[in-house]
C-alpha cells in the first residue's frame, strides 16, 4: 500500500502532532515500510483460521468488586504542567 | 405537509457497582475533585487494567431483561480521541462485539402497544468532568468520575414522538432499578441520554438527515428538547427550503433551544482497534442459566399480581411498583399479616406523601414494614383511632420509633371507656343547648359541629364511631 504525505497529515491531526516537513517525509517512508509488513503478512494463507485479537489464549481476566484506597491527589497531579492543588487546569474547552 | 418524527436513543446508565470498571477506586458520586483516583484511571503509562466482575455480572442482567441477544464471547476495543476530559487519550468500550445485540422493549402509550428494538448494548467506561472557570479562562478537570462502569444501549430509530420515547425511558428506568444494577438518578447523570433525530414526509419510507442531541438531564428537557428540534427542522426545510445538516446540537434549558456544538464534516475517525489490555470473555452457558434464575420481578408482572392476588385497584398497583423498594415494602408489610388494601391505602396516603414532602426516596427511608403493621394493627385492635395514628406515623417515620411505645409515651390510646365517652357527651350537650334546639328541630348540619366539640373534650382520643353512636343516642333520646 502506497502512503501519501495526505495520509501522513491526516493521521498526524488525529494524533494532534505538527510534523516538520523532514520529519512528515521520514514518516512517509516509515509507515509505507509498517505497512509494507502487513502485506507480506496478507499473502499468507488464512482460510481455515480463526481470527484472534489478543496474543495470548487467556479469558475472563477478572477482579472482585472491592474498594481499596485511591492514590495520594498530591502524588497524582504532581507530574501535571498545571495542577491547581486540586484539579488538573486545561486550556478552555467549551464550545 | 403532514410530517413524522424519527427517533432513536442512546441511552448512558452508570452501573452501580462498587468500583470503578478497570480498577478498585470508589464510584462513589460527589467526592472532592481527583480524590477517587489512581494511575489506573488517570491513565499512567505502564498501568494494567483489570475487569471489574460485577460490571460483567450487571451487563449481562440488563441485556437478558431487555431480552437481548448475548455475545457469548465479547471484548473491548479502543476508541482515541483526544479531549482532556480522557486521560488516557482513548476510551475502552465495545465496538465489535458489544454484549448485546437485538433486544426488544415493549412499551405502552395510552391504549397503544409497540416494541422499541434495541440495535445493541455495550459496556464502556465514563470520562472525567470539565468545569469552566471563566475568572482564570481555565478549565478543571476532576477524573473522579473517569472509569466509572458504563452501559451504553442504542436503539432503533423507532420512536415517533415524545411520548414514545418517555414510555420507553420510564420502562427502562423501572427494569435496571428492579434488576439493581442501576439507582438511574438523572440528576446525579446516572442516567443521560443522546436524542438522534430527522423528519420525514408522512407515508415516506427513507429516513431523513438527523441530528444528535446532547446534554438533556431530565424527562422533561428531553420532551421538550424532541418537540423543539423537530419544529426547527421541518421549518428548515418548509420555509427557508435549506436541508438538515447532520450535526450535535447541545440543548440549553435556560435559552429553551438547541444550538449546534461541533459539525461533522471532520467525520470523527476514533481509529478503534482491538483493547490489548482487557482479555476477551467468554460467558457460559451455566454462567447466562444462573444470571436468568435471579433475575427478579419486573414491574409490570408485580402490578398484575397485586391486582390478581390482593384484588387492589390497577391505580394502585401501578403507583406501589414505581420503584423496587416501594413494592418490596408493600410486600413485606402483607407478609406480615396486614390486610393488602390496608396496606395500600396507607402507602398510597401517609407513605407517598411524607416521602414527597420529605424529598427523600424509599429505599433511603428509615421506616420498616413492622412499624407500619404495627400502626395498621393498633388501629384495627381499637387501641388508636385513624387520624391519630396517622400523626403517630408521622412522628415515627423520621427514626423508625416504636409506634406502641411512642402512642404509650404520648398517652394517645384512644378511649375505649364507653362510660367517659357517655359522661363527656352530656357534658357538651349540656354546654350547647342552643345547637342542640337546632339539631332537634330539624337542622342536621349541626351535628357535625357537636362531634366535633366531643372529639376535642376527648383530647381527639376517642373512636369516631363510638362517638357518633353515642351523641345521636343522646340527642334522639
Amino acid at each position: 500500500m502506497k502512503i501519501t504525505e495526505e495520509m501522513v497529515d491526516y493521521v498526524s491531526a488525529l494524533s494532534r502532532l505538527k510534523l516538520p516537513l523532514e520529519e512528515k517525509t521520514r514518516m512517509t517512508g516509515e509507515l509505507e515500510q509498517i505497512i509494507g509488513y502487513m502485506d507480506i503478512l496478507n499473502q499468507l494463507d488464512t482460510t481455515d483460521i480463526e481470527p484472534m485479537s489478543h496474543t495470548f489464549p487467556v479469558k475472563n481476566v477478572l477482579r472482585e468488586d472491592v474498594v481499596e484506597p485511591s492514590f495520594p491527589r498530591e502524588a497524582l497531579l504532581a507530574n501535571a504542567p498545571a495542577p491547581d492543588g486540586e484539579s488538573y487546569l486545561v486550556p478552555k474547552t467549551v464550545e | 405537509m403532514d410530517w413524522e418524527i424519527v427517533i432513536g436513543l442512546e441511552t448512558h446508565v452508570e452501573l452501580a457497582t462498587r468500583t470503578k470498571i478497570f480498577c478498585s477506586c470508589t464510584t462513589e458520586f460527589g467526592g472532592a475533585p481527583n480524590t477517587h483516583c489512581c494511575p489506573i484511571c488517570t491513565g499512567m503509562p505502564g498501568t494494567l487494567p483489570v475487569m471489574n466482575k460485577r460490571v460483567l455480572e450487571y451487563a449481562a442482567k440488563a441485556c437478558l431483561a431487555l431480552n437481548c441477544e448475548i455475545t457469548r464471547y465479547c471484548k473491548f476495543d479502543r476508541k482515541n480521541y483526544f479531549y482532556p476530559d480522557l486521560p488516557k487519550a482513548y476510551q475502552i468500550s465495545q465496538l465489535y462485539l458489544p454484549i448485546g445485540r437485538n433486544g426488544k422493549v415493549p412499551i405502552q402509550v395510552g391504549q397503544e402497544e409497540k416494541i422499541i428494538r434495541i440495535h445493541e448494548l455495550h459496556m464502556e467506561e465514563d470520562a472525567g468532568k470539565l468545569v469552566h472557570d471563566n475568572w482564570i479562562d481555565q478549565t478543571r478537570a476532576d477524573y473522579n468520575r473517569c472509569g466509572v462502569p458504563l452501559i451504553e444501549i442504542v436503539t432503533e430509530p423507532d420512536f415517533r414522538s415524545a411520548d414514545e420515547v418517555i414510555a420507553y425511558l420510564e420502562k427502562l428506568r423501572s427494569t435496571l432499578e428492579y434488576l439493581g444494577v442501576s439507582d438511574c438518578k438523572m440528576q446525579e447523570g446516572s442516567l443521560r441520554c443522546d436524542v438522534n433525530l430527522s423528519v420525514r414526509p408522512m407515508g415516506s419510507s427513507e429516513l431523513g438527515t438527523r441530528t444528535e442531541m446532547k446534554n438533556l438531564n431530565s424527562f422533561k428537557a428531553i420532551a421538550r428538547a424532541i418537540r423543539y428540534e423537530a419544529r426547527r427542522q421541518q421549518e428548515l426545510i418548509e420555509m427557508d427550503h435549506k436541508q438538515v445538516v447532520q450535526e450535535t446540537r447541545r440543548w440549553d434549558e435556560n435559552k429553551d433551544a438547541s444550538f449546534s456544538m461541533r459539525s461533522k464534516e471532520n467525520a470523527q475517525d476514533y481509529r478503534y482497534f482491538p483493547e490489548p489490555d482487557i482479555p476477551p470473555m467468554e460467558l457460559s452457558e451455566d454462567y447466562l442459566a444462573d444470571l436468568r434464575a435471579g433475575l427478579p420481578e419486573m414491574a409490570q408482572a408485580r402490578q398484575q399480581r397485586y391486582v390478581r392476588e390482593f384484588g387492589l385497584p390497577a391505580y394502585d398497583a401501578e403507583l406501589l411498583t414505581g420503584t423496587r423498594a416501594l413494592a418490596d415494602f408493600f410486600e413485606a408489610t402483607v407478609a406480615l399479616g396486614v390486610p393488602p388494601k390496608e396496606v395500600s391505602n396507607w402507602m398510597m396516603a401517609e407513605l407517598l406523601r411524607t416521602l414527597k414532602e420529605k424529598g427523600i426516596e424509599a429505599k433511603n427511608m428509615a421506616l420498616t414494614p413492622g412499624t407500619l403493621a404495627a400502626i395498621i394493627k393498633m388501629v384495627s385492635d381499637g387501641k388508636l383511632n385513624r387520624s391519630t395514628a396517622s400523626q403517630v406515623f408521622s412522628a415515627v417515620f423520621d427514626d423508625d420509633a416504636d409506634p406502641v411505645a411512642y402512642v404509650k409515651a404520648h398517652g394517645l390510646e384512644q378511649i375505649s371507656d364507653a362510660g367517659l365517652v357517655e359522661e363527656t357527651v352530656r357534658t357538651v350537650l349540656a354546654a350547647n343547648a342552643a345547637q342542640v334546639a337546632e339539631y332537634r328541630s330539624g337542622k342536621q348540619k349541626v351535628f357535625g359541629f357537636l362531634v366535633g366539640q366531643c372529639m376535642r373534650a376527648l383530647k381527639g382520643k376517642a373512636d369516631p364511631k363510638v362517638v357518633n353512636r353515642t351523641l345521636r343516642e343522646q340527642l334522639d333520646r
